[in-house]
């Protein structure tokens, strides 16, 4: 259908309007961060462009340490959860097993539960058994909550994986774990790769659970380290905006190329639900 | 979602139960339990037993260090007697305003407008910036916004370079601006969120309908509510569900820009619950904080899940 130019006209403004809303405010964060580092004087305009609060905050401010924290943790859920998730979302999806209704909810649970819900206990749980002020105690609660996702979204993608290629499969001899990886699992690569990129960003985001589970200084995400480095320079604004472009870069840098996926399993991913 | 059942292999062999078949099922059974267990540990170690400890916790007077006391129901009666507790329930209410309503309205009233936008040249683009706000972490999010409240901040800046100096305001610091400031954010994040969630559902109303609508001449708010909103029922629920839940565990925001103050004005529950489970040492009161959070979340959940129509996906 035709759209008329005074519709088009009408749209883009809205849109140009409305991207605009989105961009000020983080187009006010690069402007702060290559201004002249200064507490006292407010925004404006810097008359040349500094990189230097972007060294300067690197150093200050520990982030090769959080950012070396970060990509620990993150690589590390993002496996764990990705090896189990495929596993378990192929049961749910071509397995029949005594209790798998049960075992179902339970994980459905897991994927409704808010963090708030179970943090307090589990904080107790892991400092009785010793766990606590460690990557195991960053790693595995977030794991836990990346398998509740990943495991629905495998799920959904293998139930529409064609029957038939399976059965061939199997009338050959081929087991049940060789049937995953060497048939099913190859086709599903793309859509394997969209759950690994929303668990990458849900898992470098996060900050309540490294700021309950640790206090040690080395152990902290970049997420953490930006709250600490606020803390202590609460007005320094260039300092800090550069400090958050340093943390929020990968993810953002990883959304440009790939905005796609992120759009579309984001938005799937919730209303699957 | 639809969720089919299909034939697993095996099922239609199963007719004539020989014993032999039977214990191989069980082997079967036993062999694809083990696919799932080691997802099902991590969600009962992490997820499931300390929810049903917090429900636990509640029950008692704890400082995390010495014994616990038995208290019965009375952290939950606090709930409602405590003016600081009550308060931070209250908040949410506006919270759900800012994050909720107003992005979703303000996101309808543009999809009236822009109804044929997802057809346009360009909308990639404008797709992905209206969403950016999501993927961005939300620490850095709240420092963001520290920065443009300050009191020599860009809205500051903006409102005295257009002479509106008399509006100026330490906007996080003042006991009447502090929550509608803290809410806006979330306005700002929800917007494009919901704004892309809508386009996309437009996009999926075959074009003939509008064709037709318009051949017969409809205005365009007719239009509007004849085809659009009818069709992006789905969408609504699902930007209802996320944005009312975002609101009631807002924290992240909270703590990085007012710890709750000035004074409680921007406390909220998720606040709270972290604040006296590890700060002022009262994890049965933080504990019976997270229990209402829960339920309510949870049935928010279910009664928004309940809107969405049944015949499409």
């Amino acid at each position: 259908m035709k759209l008329s130019l005074g519709e088009k006209l009408v749209t883009y403004l809205v849109l140009v309007i409305f991207a605009a809303f989105a961009l000020v405010p983080l187009l006010g964060v690069v402007i702060t961060a290559v201004s002249p580092s200064s507490s006292t004087s407010g925004f404006r305009m810097p008359e040349s462009i500094e990189l230097g609060n972007f060294v300067e905050a690197w150093n200050r401010g520990h982030f090769a340490q959080y950012i070396g924290s970060s990509l620990i943790v993150t690589v590390t859920v993002i496996v764990v959860t990705t090896v189990l998730s495929v596993m378990a979302g192929f049961a749910f999806a071509r397995l029949r097993f005594f209790g798998s209704n049960i075992v179902f909810f339970v994980l459905l649970a897991g994927l409704l539960l808010p963090a708030e819900a179970f943090i307090i206990p589990l904080y107790f749980n892991l400092r009785s058994a010793h766990v606590t002020d460690s990557y195991w105690a960053l790693i595995l609660p977030q794991i836990a909550q990346s398998l509740a996702f990943g495991i629905f979204w495998m799920r959904n993608q293998f139930m529409s994986f064609p029957g038939e290629v399976i059965e061939a499969a199997r009338l050959d001899g081929a087991t049940d774990l060789r049937t995953l990886w060497q048939i099913i699992v190859p086709p599903s690569i793309p859509s394997i790769m969209t759950m690994c990129l929303l668990v990458a960003m849900w898992t470098w985001n996060e900050f309540l659970i490294p700021l309950v589970m640790v206090t040690q200084d080395n152990l902290r995400t970049a997420p953490l380290g930006l709250a600490f480095f606020q803390g202590q320079h609460a007005t320094d604004y260039s300092l800090l905006a550069a400090a958050g472009i340093i943390i929020a870069a990968p993810i953002v840098v990883l959304y440009f190329f790939l905005q796609k996926r992120f759009i579309s399993g984001m938005l799937d991913g919730i209303s699957s639900r | 979602m639809t969720v089919t059942t299909r034939l697993r292999s095996g099922e239609t062999r199963t007719a004539g139960v020989a014993p032999g078949r039977t214990r191989r099922r069980r082997v079967d059974s036993l062999k694809a339990f083990l696919y799932v267990a080691p997802a099902l540990a991590f969600s009962l170690i992490f997820l499931i037993v300390p929810t049903l400890q917090t429900a636990w916790y509640s029950l008692y007077d704890w400082n995390g260090l010495s014994a616990a006391t038995w208290a019965g129901v009375q952290n939950y009666i606090d709930i409602v007697q405590d003016e600081q507790l009550r308060d931070s329930f209250m908040h949410v209410g506006v919270l759900v305003v800012f994050y909720s309503f107003l992005p979703i309205a303000i996101a309808l009233l543009l999809t009236m407008v822009i109804s044929r936008a997802h057809a346009l040249r360009g909308m990639s683009f404008f797709r992905t910036v209206l969403f950016l706000p999501q993927v961005i972490a939300s620490v850095v999010i709240a420092t963001t916004w520290l920065a443009i409240y300050s009191p020599n901040g860009l809205l500051n800046t903006l409102l005295r370079a257009i002479g509106l100096d008399s509006l100026t305001h330490v906007w996080l610091g003042d006991f009447n601006t502090a929550l509608v400031s803290v809410g806006f954010v979330g306005t700002w994040l929800n917007v494009g969120l919901c704004l892309v969630l809508f386009l996309s559902g437009v996009g999926n109303v075959q074009p003939e309908l509008f064709e037709a609508a318009r051949l017969d001449g409809a205005s365009g708010l007719q239009e509007f509510f004849g085809i659009t909103l009818p069709a992006l029922r789905g969408q609504i629920t699902v930007a209802l569900t996320l944005t009312v839940v975002s609101s009631l565990k807002t924290f992240d925001l909270v703590y990085i820009t007012t710890r709750g103050g000035p004074g409680n004005s921007t406390s909220v529950p998720a606040f709270e619950a972290y604040n006296r489970a590890f700060n002022s040492g009262q994890v049965g009161s933080a504990a019976s904080v997270a229990v209402v959070l829960t339920i309510g979340i949870l049935l928010i959940t279910a009664l928004i899940g309940r809107l969405q129509p049944k015949d499409t996906e």
